[in-house]
């Protein structure tokens, strides 16, 4: 009897997890290995991939698997200034993100439960409308005639500093990415602060903690899962974004996500570009890894006051 | 001078009273209890106490000095929650640690008190545990420990026994009491538990929508309750249509419709034609069978309507001639029996002329 309701709970379990995992598996772990093997094979004449065995009439060219593609990689410092610079430009927004989100994030959760809702709504409407069209809308906002751009070089010009150009810049790339992904951040912060016991403050606050002190002791330790998720739900997509760059970036602005796209639908050198994937998902793989590491250190900090 | 006055205090939320003119004053080393239902307001009381609410009218006084311009943060007066309000986030040598910290106490002091705390609750070996590992009255230990770590003037106690078992209750009930006394810490414990209020106290005040109703020792409030609200909300008692046919300074004469004349110690203001109850206490009430003989004034004549067994003893409700039902608790002393007398039962009760007590209407 025991061992009949083991098993079907075993069956259930496997009906439940299935789907997702062959989701996973269609959509991630396949197309990685695909990816992977692309990435040691050599391009093709004319795009696309060349063949891994030669063909009978013997055209010039290259075939079978190579490590070629990381050599590149590796030879060329360029390649590891772009990553440097998108992971510059993902910690940078990151953090924006995170200053910008986090007294949001806690003005949603202190104020009365019947507003929240509400508030958390206008936190996704901009969802609503087309990514790319509100990314051409900050370009007319940061665009050289735009009201911004005449009173920031106004009062720039008072202080007798030359005018400035606000797009095709990194501040506009910048500016782009906190404004796409703040929602990312507000969201898991939130439903992290929402949680928090109020007793709590009031306990810190009868055993004599200020203000500051009740933050800096209660509440930003416990919010710390929340802000390790929205940090993830920002960095990772940021790393990968082009569309950004592309629109609201100069020409020197490319990230690791322009430099992947170019390769498949540029330069049409398909097995570079999948390297390049593999470097980007690799080098996600170890921050998010070490990140989380980091966040069990943090929320669970042995005692500084052992009794022993 | 008292340690804490409380002067005429009044706090209203729209059109409700939650405390209306109310004045207590408490002593250095007094353990003092706020007695009443819930909405009496005891809990608003406590939180302008604390600091985390303010009074509309009337002063709170600490060592004389008003505390109104003080924040909670700055008030010598620390709180035992009814949650605990651990920080999950920390060991509970860090909870303890936690006001000693905020008062800007050395490494060294924090470490040698947190350890002389944690021995004080018995839970020395707990240090570096977590409050999500611990059970009820453990996690209740250390909110004590951590409430009285930095000696506070006063420690409020927020119904801290409520979330555990009635078993373990009554041990945490002990703990308390010796705490106290080991500590001399002036307690204020909020409950609406009585007989958690009458063990634990040195006075009680029993509040009842926002005013107090009566304040005294335990045993006044039991024995002597000044008004009907209280005499119910305190323990069990009977209580009997009544009315004053002779108000001597020595004794009360009643008249119980119904039923004849009963004798009660007298009372302050009571005059002649007055209504109101006769109201007198279970464990006061003999119960005999009818032939036996009896020297108390106070005897009547009635029929068992039902009983309530609860091991130790057995509340029977008996009948009244006029109507009215009367209980009265009788030991079981004799093993494995669980009542002496049967339902429908004809019985006779009574009590001492100085028992019961006549309460106006």
């Amino acid at each position: 009897m025991i061992k009949d309701s083991t098993k079907a709970n075993h069956t259930a379990k496997w009906l439940v997890s299935g789907p997702p995992l062959l989701f996973l598996l269609v959509f991630f772990v396949a197309p990685s290995i695909i990816m992977l093997f692309t990435s040691l094979r050599f391009p093709g004449e004319f795009g696309g991939l060349a063949p891994i065995a030669a063909p009978a009439e013997a055209v010039s060219g290259e075939y079978g698997l190579t490590l070629e593609t990381y050599q590149f990689f590796f030879s060329d410092i360029l390649y590891a200034e772009i990553f440097l610079k998108s992971f510059g430009v993902a910690a940078a927004s990151t953090l924006i993100c995170l200053i910008m989100a986090y007294p949001l994030a806690l003005l949603i959760a202190r104020s009365e439960k019947r507003f929240r809702n509400l508030m958390v709504l206008l936190v996704v409407l901009p969802f609503a409308s087309n990514f790319l069209i509100r990314i051409y809308a900050w370009m007319i906002i940061l665009g050289p005639e735009s009201v911004l751009s005449h009173f920031i070089n106004t009062v720039l010009g008072a202080f007798g500093i030359a005018p400035v150009t606000l797009l095709f810049s990194p501040f506009a790339v910048l500016v782009g990415m906190v404004y796409v992904h703040l929602p990312f951040m507000v969201l898991p912060l939130y439903t992290n602060l929402e949680k928090h016991d109020p007793a709590l403050l009031d306990a810190a606050q009868d055993l004599g903690a200020d203000a500051w002190q009740r933050f800096w002791r209660v509440t930003w330790p416990l919010s710390l899962p929340g802000v390790f998720s929205g940090s993830a739900l920002v960095f990772i997509p940021v790393l990968g974004m082009f569309a950004i760059p592309d629109i609201l970036g100069g020409t020197g602005d490319i990230l690791v996500g322009n430099l992947i796209k170019d390769q498949f639908l540029g330069t049409r050198d398909w097995p570079f570009g999948s390297a390049l994937s593999i470097m980007l998902t690799l080098a996600v793989l170890a921050i998010t890894g070490l990140a989380a590491w980091f966040a069990q250190l943090a929320t669970r900090q042995r005692s500084v006051t052992e009794t022993e | 001078m008292a340690l804490l006055e409380i002067r005429n205090v009044t706090r209203r939320f729209g059109d409700f009273i939650a405390v209306d003119n109310v004045s207590i004053s408490i002593e250095a080393g007094e353990f003092f209890t706020l007695l009443g239902p819930s909405g009496c307001g005891k809990t608003t009381l406590l939180r302008m106490i604390a600091g985390f609410d303010l009074p509309d009218s009337g002063q709170i006084l600490l060592d004389g000095k008003d505390m109104v311009d003080t924040p909670s943060e700055k008030r010598p007066i620390h709180t035992v929650f009814q949650s605990y309000a651990l920080f999950p986030h920390m060991t509970v040598a860090d909870n303890i640690a936690f006001p000693l910290r905020m008062a800007g106490k050395t490494s060294d002091e924090i470490k040698s008190r947190v350890r002389e705390a944690l021995d004080d609750v018995r839970l020395s070996n707990f240090g570096n545990r977590f409050p999500e590992e611990l059970s009820g009255g453990q996690k209740q230990r250390v909110a004590f420990a951590r409430g009285l770590v930095n000696r506070p003037r006063l420690l409020l106690l927020d119904e801290p026994l409520g979330a555990l078992d009635a078993k373990l209750r009554e041990e945490m009930q002990i703990e308390l009491i010796n705490l106290q006394k080991d500590m001399g810490v002036t307690f204020v414990f909020i409950t609406h538990a009585q007989n958690e209020a009458l063990a634990l106290s040195h006075r009680i005040a029993v509040m009842n929508q926002g005013n107090i109703e009566q304040l005294d020792e335990p045993s006044r409030i039991y024995g002597f309750p000044r008004n009907r609200f209280v005499a119910d909300f305190i323990g069990k008692i009977s209580m009997i249509n009544a009315q004053v046919l002779e108000a001597a300074p020595s004794h009360l004469k009643l008249m119980v419709a119904g039923l004849g004349e009963v004798t009660a110690p007298s009372k302050e203001g009571v005059r002649v034609g007055d209504t109101g109850v006769m109201a007198i206490r279970p464990e006061q009430v003999r119960i005999s069978h009818h032939a036996e003989e009896t020297e108390l004034k106070n005897h009547f004549l009635g029929k068992v309507q039902g009983f309530l067994y609860v091991g130790d003893v057995t509340t029977y409700i008996v009948e009244l001639p006029n109507g009215a039902s009367i209980e009265a608790l009788l030991p079981n002393s004799a093993p494995g029996r669980a009542k002496f007398f049967e339902a429908g039962d004809p019985v006779a009760v009574s009590w001492r002329h100085d028992a019961g007590i006549f309460l106006n209407d």
